[in-house]
């Protein structure tokens, strides 16, 4: 009954979202704005209406209605409550219920403005974030319902079906198969989530965007309006890819963080022309410029957005991500196709209208280096896309796989990064207009200086790696020209206005918190960057069978094996764990305890031993794979160098989106408060 | 001068006796067990291969009951005196190219090889040119000002007027100096 209530609440939705289309279609041509009200409300409706059928499916995953299939794949009775809930996106029909509700939610946020001043844009906004939504609900409702249940036929055959099938009975399983073991861990819990926040607030912006090209507006008001959402959009994006990567380096075992698999690469790419986008917006609002060249790349972040869903949640890449395998590939395509033909003929329909004079008085203005930053964007993407997508044609022409792994991305990505490295150190100096290389260069020496100190004493302390000396003063670079700059602005308003230091931070960031919001950015990035070099250039790693007492050595640790214990848990799954002491120049630092829980299915869920320090990570794996007994235990230990950084630089870049994200002072607020003065 | 080459014959046999006598001692130690290659030895070429299986999935850390196979085959190869190289070829030749963390460098994989480059490279050729075109424009307004620059005034295209804040910023910098 409750399944059948559900379902009834998505067709209800279903419906409202189609109504909200068309009224607002016809409230444009008829220029009614009692129709573009009706699609307003109706889309208003929406949000509470599905919030009621996605707690449906919630209450059925909590209370084990292992009668449907979705909740008998993804709950099982040992399950605690928090997982059962969780286990909402731990499949794809409760992902793609997922990605609606918080559509809705978005949608709904957009629409409880009445959106006075910009009437005329908001009929298409509620298009476009309308038929996105249909698309999403007419998935669930089709292809992947999950309020589909077991039913038993006359013949003795199970079969899936929403309503009973003639002289069919329902089957009631007594239990589920209980969610993936890798699934079951906090960073897997909220990296979906945060991936959908990411990917559906991006669409806010495409929708408006859209809008401004149907309606003919070619000022930049659609950016202004949507700025907000663009960083709300940026901000959960990224989180969602770092969730994702201390998931994977937690729960792996494999040692690293990014495997460069297809799957990972997939939610990174809207993340790329995001990334661009967010940078070469501020040419069209400083100088009115590249009104087309953004509206592409809204247009190509919406895309990526749906085809990121698309290669996660249809199994096309048969990879350790893609679980399921489903029908919905080809609407997918179809829906991704339409959607980014009709974009583009728009895009050319009002490329004349979007034309501007381009002037470019320098090639080291800001605007230029702005530019350049979307090159080598655009270049990160093209690698990523033809490192997705080639292995796929290279199957459909010659029928044999081939895979592309982290060496070919590293490689060709490798001087992309870098240069980003270098464009962020310079940048931050350049102005509006008229940098030259000149100006820039007297900006530069000072922090040249500490920049030259940090190579040299790299060198004193013995590093010889090419990569590491370049990649470590880039770091440098970036952080002391942002240090530099930081400086100024605060010796400034020290001196000129008397205020002590903290006061002049304080308010520097409040008087241009997209500027010095966006340097923190920088600076997390290079940060980030400490620990991805780190890791990626002198990771070592071994593997040894030890018996009891027998101890192991790597990168000036030693590990030695005490204990093991293997304990049954209440679930039914058994926990397998050791204990290891960690020593270093003979001292001990500490002891480890590695395990592995193995499931009734068989499944076995690995939780890694860390032993962690700014400095570096000893990463100890009990490896399940092979024989293990209390005498003897095979470890696979691993050496991060730096990789700490890597999660500092996360946190930083949230605090660095929470500051250019803030509320910008009032300019008229500021005029007056000068003619005061 | 007999008995001289009866010292020399019986020096010759000698030594074939010795050359004989020696021959299974040679061929010994290839009979015999080898010492095991270690775990870092295997994977360290494991970790340049893919499961044939599970895609995606290093053969270092994969832990299926095959891929365990696997990892014991190359010891076994290692065991046998067979080269990196070698054993990469074998999985190639039995599991396909999709095994190697890179396509091989021929037909139609040449194209991801080449794609990116050539695309990049594009880009910045593009970029480079119509930057060229958008310089002598910007330059233009100061020999022969023009309507289409009256026009880019009013966008606010004005380089004294483009960043207010880093002139404001720049001023005060200056009064203190």
């Amino acid at each position: 009954m409750l399944a059948q209530f559900g379902f009834g609440v998505f067709i209800l939705t279903f419906l409202l979202s189609l109504f909200s289309v068309i009224a607002a279609v016809l409230g444009y041509f008829n220029g009614s704005d009692r129709w573009v009200e009706a699609a307003r409300r109706s889309m208003l409706l929406i949000f509470p209406i599905l919030t009621l059928g996605t707690l449906t499916l919630v209450i059925l995953l909590v209370t084990g209605h292992y009668e449907l299939e979705y909740i008998y794949s993804v709950t099982s009775n040992d399950m605690p409550l928090y997982l059962k809930i969780t286990a909402l996106w731990g499949g794809q029909a409760g992902s793609l219920v997922l990605w609606s509700w918080l559509m809705s939610a978005f949608a709904s946020a957009v629409t409880l403005h009445k959106w006075e001043r910009d009437r005329e844009l908001l009929p298409w906004v509620i298009v476009v974030i309308s038929v996105t939504l249909s698309f999403f609900l007419a998935l669930t409702i089709f292809f992947e319902n999950p309020f589909t249940r077991w039913w038993q036929t006359l013949g003795g055959d199970f079969i899936l079906r929403m309503f009973a099938p003639t002289g069919a009975v329902p089957v009631f399983p007594p239990d589920g198969q209980g969610l993936n073991p890798v699934l079951r861990h906090p960073g897997m819990i909220l990296h979906p989530p945060m991936l959908y926040l990411g990917f559906v607030a991006f669409v806010i912006p495409f929708a408006f965007a859209i809008a401004a090209l149907v309606t003919g507006r070619s000022d930049d008001r659609w950016i202004r309006l949507t700025r907000r959402w663009t960083l709300v959009a940026w901000l959960f994006l990224s989180l969602g890819l770092v969730l994702g990567m201390w998931w994977a380096y937690n729960v792996l075992g494999w040692g690293g963080f990014w495997n460069w698999d297809p799957i990972e690469v997939a939610p990174l790419m809207p993340w790329l022309t995001g990334t661009a986008f967010l940078h070469s917006v501020m040419i069209q609002e400083k100088k009115g410029m590249f009104k087309q060249w953004n509206m592409l790349l809204i247009i190509l972040t919406y895309s990526l957005v749906i085809l990121g869903t698309f290669l996660a949640r249809t199994g096309v890449l048969s990879s350790i991500h893609a679980f399921s395998q489903s029908s919905i590939g080809p609407v997918f395509f179809v829906f991704i196709g339409l959607t980014l033909i009709i974009s583009i003929a728009l895009l050319i329909y009002r490329w004349k209208d979007l034309k501007a004079e381009v002037e470019m008085s320098s090639w080291f203005s800001r605007e230029a280096l702005f530019l350049l930053n979307n090159l080598l964007f655009m270049g990160v993407l093209i690698i990523c896309f033809w490192g997705v997508i080639f292995p796929l044609i290279s199957e459909l022409v010659t029928g044999q796989k081939i895979t592309v792994g982290p060496p070919w991305y590293q490689r060709t990505n490798g001087p992309l990064f870098g240069s980003l490295m270098a464009l962020m150190g310079i940048a931050p100096l350049s102005a509006w207009g008229r940098s030259t290389f000149k100006t820039i260069g007297r900006l530069l020496w000072k922090p040249s200086i500490p920049t030259v100190l940090a190579l040299a004493a790299m060198i004193a302390l013995g590093i010889r790696n090419w990569i590491a000396l370049v990649g470590f003063t880039l770091v440098a670079f970036v952080i002391f020209v942002t240090l530099f700059e930081f400086w100024r602005g605060v010796h400034s308003r020290q001196k000129g206005r008397g205020e002590n230091l903290f006061i002049a931070i304080w308010r520097l960031f409040g008087s241009n918190r997209r500027r010095y919001g966006g340097y923190f950015i920088h600076i997390s990035m290079v940060v980030m960057a400490i620990g991805i070099l780190g890791v990626e250039l002198y990771q070592t790693t071994t593997q040894k069978l030890l018996a009891t007492g027998d101890d192991l050595q790597l990168s000036g640790y030693t590990l030695r094996y005490d204990s093991l214990t293997q304990v049954p848990n209440a679930d039914g799954s058994s926990l397998t764990s050791a204990v290891v002491s960690v020593f270093k120049g003979g001292q001990l630092l500490g002891k480890l305890h590695p395990q592995f829980a193995t499931f009734p299915s068989g499944e076995t869920a690995t939780v890694v031993g860390i032993y962690s320090t700014l400095a570096d990570d000893l990463y100890v794996v009990l490896i399940d794979w092979e024989s293990i007994s209390p005498a003897q235990a095979p470890f696979k230990v691993v050496h991060n160098p730096l990789v700490n950084w890597l999660w500092i630089g996360s946190l930083m870049f949230i605090i660095g989106i929470l500051i250019a994200a803030g509320p910008e002072p009032d300019k008229e607020d500021l005029r007056s408060t000068r003619k005061l003065e | 001068m007999i008995m001289k080459k009866k010292v020399e014959l019986l020096i010759f046999f000698t030594f074939i006796i010795l050359a004989l006598s020696l021959v299974p001692a040679i061929s010994v130690p290839a009979q015999q067990p080898t010492p095991s290659p270690s775990d870092d030895e295997v994977n360290a070429i494991a970790s340049q291969l893919f499961c044939p299986v599970c895609q995606n999935t290093p053969l270092d850390v994969c832990p299926t009951q095959a891929c365990r196979q696997w990892r014991e085959l190359i010891r076994q190869m290692l065991a046998e005196g067979k080269t990196a190289a070698e054993i990469k070829q074998y999985f190639v030749t039995y599991y396909g190219a999709s095994v190697l963390s890179e396509p091989p460098r021929s037909g139609i994989n040449w194209l991801i090889y080449i794609v990116p480059p050539v695309a990049f490279m594009t880009g910045v050729f593009l970029l480079f040119m119509a930057f060229r075109t958008w310089k002598k424009s910007a330059t233009r307004p100061a020999t022969a000002p023009n309507p289409i620059n009256s026009r880019g005034a009013e966008t606010g295209s004005c380089p004294a007027a483009d960043d207010p804040y880093i002139s404001r910023l720049e001023d005060e910098l200056k009064k203190r100096k």
